[in-house]
């Protein structure tokens, strides 16, 4: 069954900004620590729901365009954002949210413009639905369901392991993949283990997946010829623009320093949310436009099984436009803490951050779209660190588990329900544990 | 891609030795007494005069052997103190101004919860953060008068004396028993490395950029670690030198670097207790487990893992024959030839601490290879690419240990009434707080995911608390050839977090700075 997501955003009605905190903040034990059955949106009762978060929209940076481009900075009203990743199709999400979470998401949209009390909710959701322009998960069509099936799994057998060593020595990676078989075909005949089989997949999805995924490419090899003859203008035009962009990366004060870190580090996973504006000018927005087209493509048919190129530690992250592509927002959910998420994008994917990141205002300079940029590491650190924003509310359905977690058991289970398996990849599976 | 677009080279100063402490480019070896002061500045101008005179040791080679050493540092709090101005104190990083125990999620990120908790320390929580540490190191027989003969009548009217912390010449081991202090990383105080800013380097390396643990040179990432820059009209600046990458600016973190400071009690009793249980209380297969935790040899300190055929730049650089062997012989080695963990388990306290790995995993040979590394497709492992580059990540160690030594016998015995505490202060040298000591303590040491595991961290340093989400911590997993791993269940904590706070360790010109303010 594929995942869908959504972004709701709208602006708040100033005079309830303080009401609308207060609200989000009852959602939580304690900052930065969900209460997953709080009374207005008691996340863990949607079994599809993987991730969720609250943002408020404020951006810290608002005045860099000023700064770096001389121009009159918008004074764009702060805005309300609810995001959330889970299985099955965004009308059918609507819908249940708006059924089991009536009072409580009318209490949190009422704080928001356009929004009258009573409204139908999950067609108000729809019409504030802010569509990504690159949406990254790390496995495709994997569900809430099958990751708690596949952990469950893991530690039965785990502790299977545990309790029956003298069972297992000596034996032969196979005989212990066939032990191993039998012990979860007894758990799974006495309903102490479940493996359901994933849900079937609409054949209309397929359908649209198929056209988009040769759809892209044939549109991208019809661009070719156009785009070949632009290039020496567009080398021209980023160049010249490389050479004069201002650089804006100040290390935030120690106050916003600890009210973000506030909220970080209770879960192997942590939230992130980031927004600035878009450097201004038409060739930024398109140039931007034109690789997150590229970006969502790729993470929608090639990075679908647990890595973003190098990046293995990303649940999910999204990449959206706000304000007619003069702003955007990313947010993500990643394993570890945010230095070393940081360091590992430097590291390992710092040209990807440059292509799509150097067209966001005070960016470290980059040379040819994809040098230098991210490596200038602490910059880059500091530029990041500005332009997040405190998560209020932030939702994980399976904390502990890591992305590499989620990986392991599906093939833990891919390895128990397979019959033939070659002695190599016996050896690795036994391994898995 | 590695070498495609050097640094553009700048032409390297070479370092003024007479400018950095010594702790920098020595461990004081020789000198086997040393304790750690910890004071409390009373009045900053006694402080001053007293720093006039003080003997620092600098890192200049000297003939005859010196006999005795010195060292001082300070925290923020100690700086402000001195009179530095807030001003000053904003261009220092965030982690240094912040400090080692005043925020709660730096606490979850270093592991220091539950039995560790900065609240329960002996020193370096709120209200017992010192100003500053004088270390002092002597020969046998030489520190108490060391130690007098600094503690002048300046002294006593500078400083209150929080502690005094003595440490043990346990031999060259730690208390545990394991020879302490193997691999460290090569300094390149000729600034001969060049780093590729945008390239990948291949290959693990032990020569580790000057700027990665003195502050004003050219750090792993081709770029200077910010520190305070001033201006030249600032009071106090013309003490300093001018800053290298911004040369209209005067540097007081030149030739300067922070010191992390930790007093960790080791259990050692426990320790060996422990593994005496967990291994039937066989001898062989108790020193077998131990060395599994450790990831060397108890013996001899060789690693588990065969050695490289090729050598690994910086390892082997010493100037005695003896030595260079010694050191090929402990660290000539990665995990390359280790991928499956069953010789050195993934979770050693070795290979946590220091992975060994390059920027990019499965050595790729070519273009089109990198290239496929470098979107992903390259890994031929399930656990291929998990942990990040080592370079980026090193601390240099410079710790003593504490307490009455036990030998692993011994401490099989129960404990005697009187039985002290004794341990590690650890004491470790880097430019950048976060990306090095933090990074290795969180991402490495403490955190339960490390490459691919679960439900462990570090078998020695580990605190066993509870993770969300996650059944239990106190694991450790031996991996096993054609077969499960082998997992020890309900390792206990053995080290447990009694101090330690983040200091600035100035040059001698930052020295002189401190003396000029505010007098």
């Amino acid at each position: 069954m594929p995942q869908s997501n959504v972004m709701v955003t709208a602006p708040l009605k100033m005079e309830r900004e303080a009401e609308l905190r207060s609200l989000l903040a009852s959602m939580n034990e304690a900052a930065g620590k969900v209460n997953p059955a709080n009374s207005l949106v008691p996340f863990e009762r949607f079994g599809q729901l993987h991730f969720a978060r609250f943002v408020i929209l404020q951006d810290q940076t608002l005045e860099d365009i000023h700064t770096a481009y001389g121009l009159a900075p918008v004074d764009y009203p702060l805005s309300l954002a609810f995001i959330a990743d889970f299985d099955g199709t965004a009308d059918a999400f609507r819908d249940e949210l708006a059924r089991r979470a009536a009072d409580g998401l009318q209490r949190i949209f009422s704080c928001c413009q356009g929004f009258t009390p009573g409204e139908d909710l999950a067609r108000w959701m729809k019409d504030h639905e802010n569509p990504a322009a690159a949406m990254y998960k790390n496995w495709r069509g994997r569900t809430v369901r099958q990751i708690h099936e596949e952990n469950a799994l893991r530690l039965a057998l785990e502790g299977h392991l545990e309790s029956n060593p003298a069972s297992l020595a000596g034996k032969t990676p196979r005989q212990i993949h066939a032990t191993l078989k039998e012990f979860v075909r007894t758990e799974n005949l006495s309903g102490r283990l479940t493996l359901t089989d994933p849900p079937p997949t609409p054949l209309g999805w397929w359908f649209k997946n198929l056209i988009h995924f040769i759809g892209v490419p044939l549109l991208l090899l019809v661009l070719t010829p156009f785009l070949i003859l632009y290039l020496p203008v567009f080398i021209y035009q980023l160049r010249t623009r490389e050479k004069h962009d201002t650089e804006i990366a100040p290390p935030v004060s120690l106050c916003y320093e600890r009210k973000l870190a506030l909220l970080e580090d209770y879960d192997v996973t942590n939230q992130f949310t980031v927004m600035g504006a878009i450097k201004p000018g038409l060739f930024r927005r398109w140039t931007m436009s034109f690789l997150l087209w590229v970006v969502d493509w790729t993470a929608r048919h090639i990075y679908i099984r647990g890595h973003l190129a190098r990046i293995s530690t990303i649940h999910a992250a999204r990449w959206v436009f706000l304000n007619q592509k003069r702003r955007m927002v990313f947010a993500s959910n990643y394993d570890g803490s945010l230095d070393s998420y940081m360091d590992d994008f430097i590291n390992k994917v710092g040209w990807g951050l440059n292509v799509v990141f150097s067209n966001g205002v005070s960016y470290p300079t980059t040379n040819w779209l994809v040098l230098d940029g991210s490596k200038d590491e602490q910059k880059y650190k500091y530029v990041l660190r500005r332009h997040q924003l405190p998560t209020e509310v932030w939702y994980k359905a399976y904390p502990g588990l890591s992305a590499f977690d989620l990986k392991r058991n599906t093939l833990i289970r891919q390895g128990i329900e397979q019959s033939a398996m070659s002695d190599a990849a016996l050896r690795q599976w036994v391994a898995l544990f | 891609m590695g070498g495609t677009f050097l640094k553009k080279a700048k032409m390297p100063s070479s370092v003024d030795y007479r400018d950095v402490q010594g702790l920098v480019r020595f461990g004081f070896a020789r000198m086997t007494e040393a304790c750690y002061l910890l004071l409390r500045i009373k009045d900053a101008a006694a402080a001053r005069e007293w720093l006039r005179n003080a003997p620092i040791t600098t890192a200049e080679e000297k003939k005859p052997l010196p006999q005795t050493a010195l060292q001082l540092a300070f925290t923020s709090e100690g700086l402000k103190k001195m009179q530095v101005p807030a001003s000053v104190i904003e261009g220092f990083a965030a982690a240094f101004r912040l400090g080692m125990a005043g925020e709660e999620n730096l606490s979850r990120r270093l592991g220091d919860i539950g039995a560790n908790s900065p609240e329960r320390w002996l020193w370096g929580s709120s209200g017992k953060v010192p100003h500053a540490v004088v270390m002092l190191f002597a020969g046998p027989g030489l520190l108490e008068g060391w130690k007098q003969s600094i503690q002048t009548k300046s002294w006593t009217a500078a400083f209150d004396e929080i502690a005094c912390l003595p440490t043990t010449d346990m031999g060259g081991v730690e208390p545990f028993g394991f020879i302490d202090g193997i691999s460290q990383p090569e300094l390149d105080w000729e600034q001969a490395r060049r780093v590729s800013i945008n390239g990948d380097q291949l290959e693990y390396g032990n020569l580790v950029c000057l700027g990665e643990f003195l502050l004003g040179y050219s750090n792993e990432y081709g770029r200077f670690t910010d520190r305070p820059l001033l201006d030249p009209r600032d009071r106090g600046s013309e003490e300093l030198l001018s800053a290298a990458d911004q040369p209209e600016k005067k540097d007081l973190g030149l030739n300067g670097t922070f010191v992390v400071m930790r007093q960790l009690e080791q259990e050692v009793r426990g320790f060996w207790q422990f593994l005496d249980k967990a291994s039937g209380a066989d001898r062989d297969a108790r020193y077998k487990l131990a060395e599994a935790f450790v990831g060397r040899a108890y013996s001899d300190g060789a690693p588990l893992v065969p050695l490289n055929k090729t050598p690994i730049a910086g390892v082997g650089s010493a100037s005695s024959d003896a030595k260079r062997k010694q050191d090929i012989e402990r660290n000539q080695f990665t995990y390359n030839s280790d991928v499956d963990g069953t010789r050195c388990p993934f979770g050693a306290h070795i290979r946590r601490g220091n992975p060994r790995n390059s920027d990019i995993p499965g050595d790729p040979k070519g273009l089109i290879s990198h290239l496929i590394h470098i979107l992903g497709f390259g890994n031929k492992n399930v656990r291929d690419d998990l942990i990040a580059s080592t370079r980026f990540h090193r601390v240099l160690r410079r710790g003593r240990e504490y307490g009455k030594k036990l030998s692993p016998d011994e401490a099989l015995q129960p404990a005697p009434s009187d039985d002290g505490e004794r341990g590690l202060h650890f004491v470790a040298v880097n430019a950048n707080i976060t990306r090095q000591f933090e990074f290795v303590q969180n991402a490495w040491m403490m955190r339960t995911k490390f490459d691919g595991l679960t439900e462990e961290s570090d078998p020695l340093l580990g605190n066993r608390e509870a993770v969300p989400g996650c059944p239990f911590t106190n694991s450790f997993s031996l991996p096993q050839e054609n077969g499960v791993r082998r997992r020890i269940m309900d390792v206990p904590q053995f080290i447990v977090v009694r101090g330690g706070a983040y200091f600035f360790l100035p040059s001698m010109r930052a020295l002189r700075y401190l003396c000029k303010i505010g007098s």
